[in-house]
């Protein structure tokens, strides 16, 4: 875990123009902003799945989504490295803006976003190849090839996701074998091994025991010192717990944004009362 | 039934209703027997398949002792057998009678046995039916002999005396004295096969093509006036390649005085008197005289021989050598082409096509190419690959070899790509269903990294679906292996006097015809003369045939388990 504070290996495949683009951000609160959300709205098919959604994610801090099941909380997250592209009549109104681009942008390649915004998933999705090989999978793609290199980028990540100890001594094993919790573990080290700026997680505790979920809360503490962090999780507690500002959806809409201990203590709206005390949803 | 009880006792929860066929139904045990059943009948005959061929095929190399025994039918004079009895059946002296034979009492059972007389060129036939019950004086004299002979099957009888490098020997040690030289007679053949196969043939080989090169410089329009260094050349060659013959023929007719050396002298069980020189035959036992392991030794010998040799006799004696290898290399050849072709259409119609009511027919249609019977796909290869594709490339490439066909004739390169065409479905339909079990969860976690869908298909799809690939390939094998029809229009011949590959330029030769296991079944058993012969052989060659498939089939199964082993990822 110290790994993440004493490295600054800010050469690692990263471009300093967008560090530079980052400093020259608009501010929100005490903080740059990351990513701006502006008007969005998105359709699968005929059905509106998103709606108006406007809000700022500001840099190094964790943004919390939560909402009942169907919000449109997880869809949102996945607007911000476009893996909505994916679904067929999936179609998107509105801007997201990282450091000033939109990323809908005809001109903006879905390969380099996805490099900027990471993504960690609801199930631990491991490729069935050795812990090495899945940590040097992003690398790879970059066209990282030199063994030393790899070696120390691999180390530098596992240790980042707190899982070095563990799997130091068998790099070469198939991921497969690790615990779900490791494997979730195994998944943001490969996530924050090409350096993105913004890491997505889709409700990463969700599949994992107590103590796992634990050790990933305590991961996300450590990361957010590097990394603009936003979290999807169903479980109030944890966004409680591990986020700095938090989105309350229902129903396709954004209800309610703000610093979390506010939005927890003092919601504004109704609705964002209603569900935190636990009257529905 | 049961009035609900609002503190229910412990014995209600026992088992009460114990009789009836519902509950039977019910408990399952139907289902069980049934399902238990059907592995069990297909179990039962898989092994009967496998144990019916080996038993009736691998029999026949087994040293059948020699009978020695008087044959007399009522009203004939007793005549002398010396004979192997292959089977015996009861039948009615009713039957025996409307054959001709002099039955008295058509009510009786007789027991009619099949029996290898051998000394086909003296009798007409290797084998004759006789009736058990008229032969007497049995006896199972050690010096009886079967003799495998290069021509007309085997030879019953028993060595008089041997001439070896012009003295005879008679008396005990002239079998010993035989043995040795027939060691010798069979080293001096294989090197006159040597010669002849492989180095004269080379020789042919190339002389055909400075035949060839000739030709092509004629073509060019050339003549021998005005280019006379190409020419010359040409000739100097020749006149090497002559001279080499020249040098071969020599030592040919050296080894073959040095075979038809020694002779034995042999007497049939009818007192006839016989000269064989050694060079006409291949071996020599007395079954009678061997213990059980010798006879076992000689059974595997024969075995080997089986499957190492050369096929002699109209495929009925000697080996099958050249047809299990042209099974096998028709089959890797297929592989290679079918294999890579597969793959691609099953991740466009799976990965890259839109899908729709299109894709969904292209889906439909290759389906059903999978039971197109095989012989239409023959057809389509004769018309195809060899009159359109083989036609064309003589054309453009062969001038100098017409009108003989060089491509344009049937081939192991078209039977292949026929047998291709045949399993892609096969290997289609099984990368798509593996293509499809890919969790979503691993692309999108490749697609998140920053890969293309390109990528995330190389690096993580296609492994991972490599063992469903090879099922595909698998079942492609275990189809094409065991193809006969479509290939008696592409390729297969009944004797090809070259194998597919050899030691001459460029050793792979894609145009040549080539034997087929299966073929080779038909063909003995349907085309050969001698059908008593035959039969073993056609149980022999169909055990090789499965046995071949099995060694396949187990080698991709293999590689399977160990791709399979490796990405074992596929649990949700």
């Amino acid at each position: 875990m110290s790994g993440v504070q004493t490295k600054t290996p800010l050469t690692h495949g990263i471009d300093i123009e967008s560090l530079e683009r980052e400093q020259t951000g608009s501010r929100v609160d005490d903080g740059t902003i990351a990513a701006e959300v502006d008007g969005l709205n998105l359709f699968y098919g005929a059905k509106q799945a998103l709606r108006d959604i406007s809000l700022r994610v500001p840099e190094k801090k964790v943004t919390a989504f939560i909402g009942p099941s169907g919000c449109g909380k997880s869809t949102l997250l996945r607007c911000f490295n476009r893996m909505n592209d994916l679904i067929d009549g999936c179609r998107i109104e509105g801007q997201i803006r990282l450091h000033g681009k939109n990323i809908f942008d005809r001109d903006v390649d879905v390969a380099i976003l996805r490099r900027r915004v990471g993504m960690v998933f609801q199930k631990p999705n491991p490729f069935p190849k050795s812990i090495y090989e899945n940590v040097a999978y992003g690398l790879r793609l970059a066209g990282q090839s030199k063994k030393r290199e790899l070696d120390e980028i691999v180390e530098w990540a596992l240790k980042g996701a707190a899982l070095w100890d563990e799997v130091k001594d068998r790099l070469e094993d198939s991921a497969l074998g690790l615990s779900g919790g490791q494997q979730q573990r195994l998944v943001i080290a490969r996530a924050i091994a090409i350096q993105p700026d913004v890491i997505l997680l889709d409700e990463p505790c969700s599949a994992l025991d107590p103590i796992s979920t634990l050790k990933v809360e305590e991961l996300i503490n450590e990361l957010k010192n590097r990394y603009t962090i936003v979290i999807v999780t169903h479980n109030m507690q944890q966004a409680a717990r591990v986020s700095d500002f938090t989105a309350f959806m229902y129903m396709g809409d954004l209800v309610e944004f703000g610093n979390t201990d506010q939005l927890f203590t003092k919601p504004k709206q109704k609705q964002t009362e209603d569900y935190i005390t636990g009257r529905y949803g | 039934m049961h009035s609900p009880t609002p503190n229910p006792a412990a014995a209600d929860l026992t088992v009460r209703d114990t009789g009836g066929v519902r509950s039977y139904v019910k408990s399952g045990q139907p289902y069980v027997w049934t399902t238990a059943a059907a592995i069990a009948v297909s179990v039962i005959i898989t092994v009967a398949l496998l144990v019916l061929t080996a038993v009736r095929g691998m029999a026949h190399f087994w040293p059948a002792d020699l009978l020695q025994a008087t044959y007399a039918p009522p009203g004939e004079a007793p005549a002398p057998l010396l004979v192997e009895v292959r089977s015996a059946e009861e039948v009615t002296g009713a039957r025996l009678q409307t054959a001709g034979l002099p039955i008295e009492d058509p009510e009786a059972l007789y027991t009619r046995a099949l029996v290898k007389v051998g000394n086909r060129d003296l009798y007409g036939a290797d084998f004759r039916y006789v009736v058990e019950e008229w032969i007497g004086d049995r006896s199972w004299p050690e010096d009886a002999t079967v003799w495998e002979r290069v021509e007309w099957g085997n030879l019953h009888g028993f060595l008089l005396s041997a001439s070896i490098d012009g003295r005879t020997i008679a008396g005990p040690q002239a079998w010993t004295a035989y043995r040795e030289a027939q060691r010798r007679a069979n080293e001096l053949r294989e090197q006159i096969d040597a010669i002849e196969r492989d180095e004269i043939g080379a020789i042919n080989y190339r002389m055909e093509r400075l035949r060839l090169e000739e030709r092509r410089l004629e073509l060019d329009g050339l003549t021998r006036a005005q280019d006379t260094a190409a020419f010359a050349a040409l000739d100097a060659r020749r006149a090497a390649l002559d001279g080499e013959y020249a040098e071969l023929n020599a030592e040919r007719t050296r080894l073959y005085e040095a075979l038809n050396r020694d002779s034995i002298a042999v007497r049939t069980i009818d007192a006839r008197e016989l000269t064989v020189p050694l060079a006409k035959l291949v071996a020599g036992w007395q079954p009678n005289d061997m213990n059980l392991l010798q006879k076992i030794g000689f059974w595997f010998g024969k075995v080997w021989e089986f499957v190492s040799d050369e096929p002699r006799e109209a495929n009925t004696e000697g080996g099958i050598f050249p047809a299990i290898f042209g099974t096998v290399l028709m089959v890797i050849i297929m592989s290679i082409f079918v294999t890579p072709f597969g793959i691609l259409a099953a991740l466009y119609l799976r990965e890259y096509a839109k899908q729709g009511p299109v894709t969904r027919a292209i889906r439909i249609a290759v389906n059903n190419l999978a039971g197109v019977p095989s012989i239409v796909f023959g057809m389509f290869g004769l018309g195809f690959f060899v009159y359109f594709v083989g036609g064309s490339i003589d054309r453009l490439f062969f001038p100098e070899a017409a009108p003989a066909p060089v491509f344009g004739t049937p081939g192991i390169l078209w039977a292949s790509l026929t047998l291709a065409l045949l399993t892609l479905p096969v290997v289609i339909v099984a990368t798509e269903e593996g293509l499809a079990r890919i969790p979503r969860s691993i692309r999108e976690a490749s697609l998140a990294l920053g890969a293309t869908k390109a990528e995330t298909l190389w690096r993580v799809v296609l492994p991972m679906a490599s063992p469903a690939m090879m099922t595909g390939l698998i079942l492609a094998i275990a189809r094409a292996a065991g193809e006969t029809a479509p290939l008696m229009l592409v390729g297969v011949v009944k004797l090809a006097p070259n194998l597919p590959i050899d030691g001459n330029f460029p050793f792979l030769h894609f145009e040549r015809k080539f034997m087929h296991l299966g073929f080779h079944i038909y063909d003995v058993g349907f085309q050969s003369p001698n059908v008593e012969a035959a039969r073993p052989l056609v149980y022999a060659t169909s055990f090789l045939l499965v046995v071949v498939i099995v060694v396949l089939n187990v080698a991709a199964i293999t590689i399977r388990n160990r791709l399979r082993e490796h990405y074992k990822a596929l649990e949700d």
